[in-house]
C-alpha cells in the first residue's frame, strides 16, 4: 500500500514540476536537424550532429555467436530516447533500453539496459556550406540496469565530437554528388571502474572462484554515408519520383569501437548498416541491415530499426521548442 | 526508482500537451515545381510556381529568381497564392535562353522556417 502512495505522490510531483517548468516556457520556435537546406535525418547507430526535440524507439536484433562453452544468444533491443533542447544550440538527452537476450537452450532473460543521460552543444553551424560541428558527453550510470541483462555495474562516461556536411556545395559538374552528405562521431568511453571482479561457488568444491574482467577505455568512431533523393528531387533535378521515394535517404552506417588499453588495445569491434530512411511530416522511420566487419564483431547478419517523432513538428508552440531563446 | 520517476515525468509531459493541442504542423517541405527542378524548357515561363506540403505564413514567405550572373529578374512580386496557402510564385517577364537560379524562403504557420533553391534552364 505504501508502495502504491509513493507511486501515485510521484507521478502528481512530476506532472507538477513538469506544468510549471513548461509555463515559463517562452513562445518560440526552431529548426530541427537543419544546415541551410540540408536536412539531417537521425540515423539509427552514429549519434546526430545536431540537437533537437525528439524521441526515438529503435529495434536491434542480432544472434551473437558463443564463445568458449557459452552458447550463442538472440539479443532484441529496444532503446528508446528523448532529446529535448534547452536553448536551440544546446540539448539534454535521457534514455535506456528494454532487453531480451535468449540464450540457446536456456531461458530468456528480460530488463532494462543502465540509463543514459546525455548533454550536446551545437558550436558551429553553416548554412551554405551545409555543415554542422557539435560536442558532447554522455554518461551511462552503472546499477541502474538489470544484471541479468548485462547492464554493468560501473558506469562510462563518453566525451565525443559530432559532425555533418552535405555536399550541396559542389560544383554544378557534379550536381548529381550533391544530395550526399556524411555525418560522423569521434568519442571515447572511460569506464568508472577498471576491471569488474564476478564471485562465483562451485557447486562441487564449494570453493569461490574469482573471474576478473577487464574494462578497457575505447574510441568510438563511426560515419552515416548518406545520399538524400529528398534532397535529389528538391534542388538538383526533379527526376519524377513519387510517394514514398521522394522522401527517401539511402545511407550506410559504419560504426566502429576499438578498445585502447587493459589487454584490448587494437582490438576493433564494428559493423557496415545499409539501409533506408524515409521521412515523414511528423516521423521518420527507418531500416538497416547489421553486417558484423570482423569475428570480434559477431558472425551473424543482424537487423535495426528506428519509429522518431520530431517533437517540435508534433508540438511547435509547447514542448518542441527550446526552453530559452 | 529513479528509472520509474523519469519515465512518469516523460510521459506526464508528452500527455500534459497531448491534451489541448489544437493543431499539428511542420516544417513546410517542398514538394514539386513549375519549371521543374532542374528542368530544361523552350519557352518562356510566365511565372515560377513551388507547391509545398504545409499551408505557407504569406508575410514571411519569398522567392527571387537570378540570372546565371546574379542579377535578379524577377517581377519582384514573390508571393503565397491567396487561394491556395500551399503555393508560393512570383511572375516573370520573358526571359532571354540561360540557366536562371530559383531561391525561396519559407515559413509554415507554426513558425518553421525552411530553404532551398534549385535552377531551370531555357533554351
Amino acid at each position: 500500500m505504501s508502495n502504491i502512495l509513493i507511486l501515485i505522490n510521484r507521478i502528481l510531483c512530476a506532472f507538477f514540476l513538469n506544468f510549471l517548468f513548461l509555463l515559463s516556457m517562452p513562445v518560440y520556435s526552431w529548426a530541427h536537424g537543419y544546415a541551410g537546406k540540408r536536412f539531417f535525418p537521425t540515423t539509427i547507430s552514429i549519434e546526430d550532429p545536431f540537437v533537437a526535440d525528439e524521441l526515438s524507439f529503435i529495434f536491434n536484433y542480432l544472434k551473437e555467436s558463443g564463445e568458449g562453452d557459452e552458447p550463442p544468444v538472440d539479443a532484441f533491443e529496444l532503446p528508446v530516447e528523448y532529446t529535448k533542447r534547452i536553448t536551440p544550440h544546446f540539448g539534454i538527452s535521457i534514455g535506456d533500453d528494454f532487453r531480451r537476450l535468449d540464450p540457446v537452450g536456456e531461458g530468456a532473460e528480460y530488463g532494462f539496459g543502465n540509463l543514459e543521460v546525455g548533454a550536446k552543444y551545437q558550436f558551429f553551424t553553416s548554412a551554405p556550406h551545409e555543415s554542422l560541428f557539435s560536442v558532447g558527453v554522455e554518461a551511462e550510470i552503472g546499477g541502474t540496469g538489470n544484471s541479468s541483462v548485462e547492464a554493468e555495474s560501473f558506469s562510462t562516461i563518453s566525451p565525443a565530437l559530432f559532425f555533418g556536411k552535405g555536399f550541396g556545395d559542389l560544383p554544378q559538374s557534379l550536381e548529381y554528388l550533391r544530395p550526399l552528405a556524411v555525418t560522423g562521431v569521434l568519442g571515447l568511453n572511460f569506464p568508472t571502474r577498471s576491471s569488474t571482479t564476478t564471485s562465483t561457488i562451485d557447486e562441487e568444491t564449494l570453493e569461490i572462484q574469482r573471474e576478473i574482467e577487464q574494462n578497457p577505455i575505447t574510441f568510438s568512431y563511426g560515419f552515416a554515408i548518406q545520399y538524400s533523393l529528398q534532397y535529389l528531387q528538391s534542388f538538383v533535378k526533379d527526376v519524377g519520383l513519387a510517394a514514398p521515394f521522394n522522401r527517401m535517404i539511402l545511407l550506410v552506417e559504419l560504426p566502429f569501437e576499438t578498445g585502447l588499453n587493459r589487454g584490448s588495445g587494437g582490438e576493433t569491434a564494428g559493423f557496415i548498416n545499409p539501409g533506408i530512411i524515409w521521412l515523414g511530416k511528423y516521423i521518420q522511420l527507418g531500416i538497416e541491415a547489421q553486417i558484423p566487419i570482423n569475428d570480434g564483431s559477431g558472425k551473424n547478419l543482424g537487423v535495426l530499426g528506428i519509429i522518431h517523432f520530431f517533437i517540435d513538428d508534433i508540438f511547435p508552440n509547447s514542448l518542441g521548442r527550446p526552453i530559452f531563446r | 526508482m529513479i528509472k520509474t520517476f523519469v519515465i512518469i515525468s516523460v510521459i506526464s509531459v508528452i500527455t500534459i500537451f497531448s491534451i489541448g493541442q489544437k493543431r499539428a504542423l511542420s516544417h513546410a517541405m517542398f514538394n514539386h515545381s513549375e519549371p521543374k527542378v532542374g528542368e530544361t524548357i523552350s519557352n518562356c515561363p510566365k511565372q515560377v510556381r513551388i507547391w509545398f506540403d504545409s499551408p505557407l505564413e504569406p508575410s514571411s514567405s519569398t522567392v527571387r529568381v537570378e540570372s546565371e550572373s546574379g542579377n535578379r529578374v524577377d517581377n519582384f512580386n514573390g508571393h503565397v497564392d491567396l487561394s491556395y496557402a500551399t503555393i508560393l510564385e512570383v511572375n516573370l517577364p520573358c526571359l532571354s535562353p540561360g540557366t536562371y537560379q530559383v531561391s525561396w524562403k519559407v515559413v509554415s504557420l507554426d513558425g518553421h522556417s525552411t530553404n532551398g533553391s534549385f535552377a531551370f534552364t531555357i533554351e
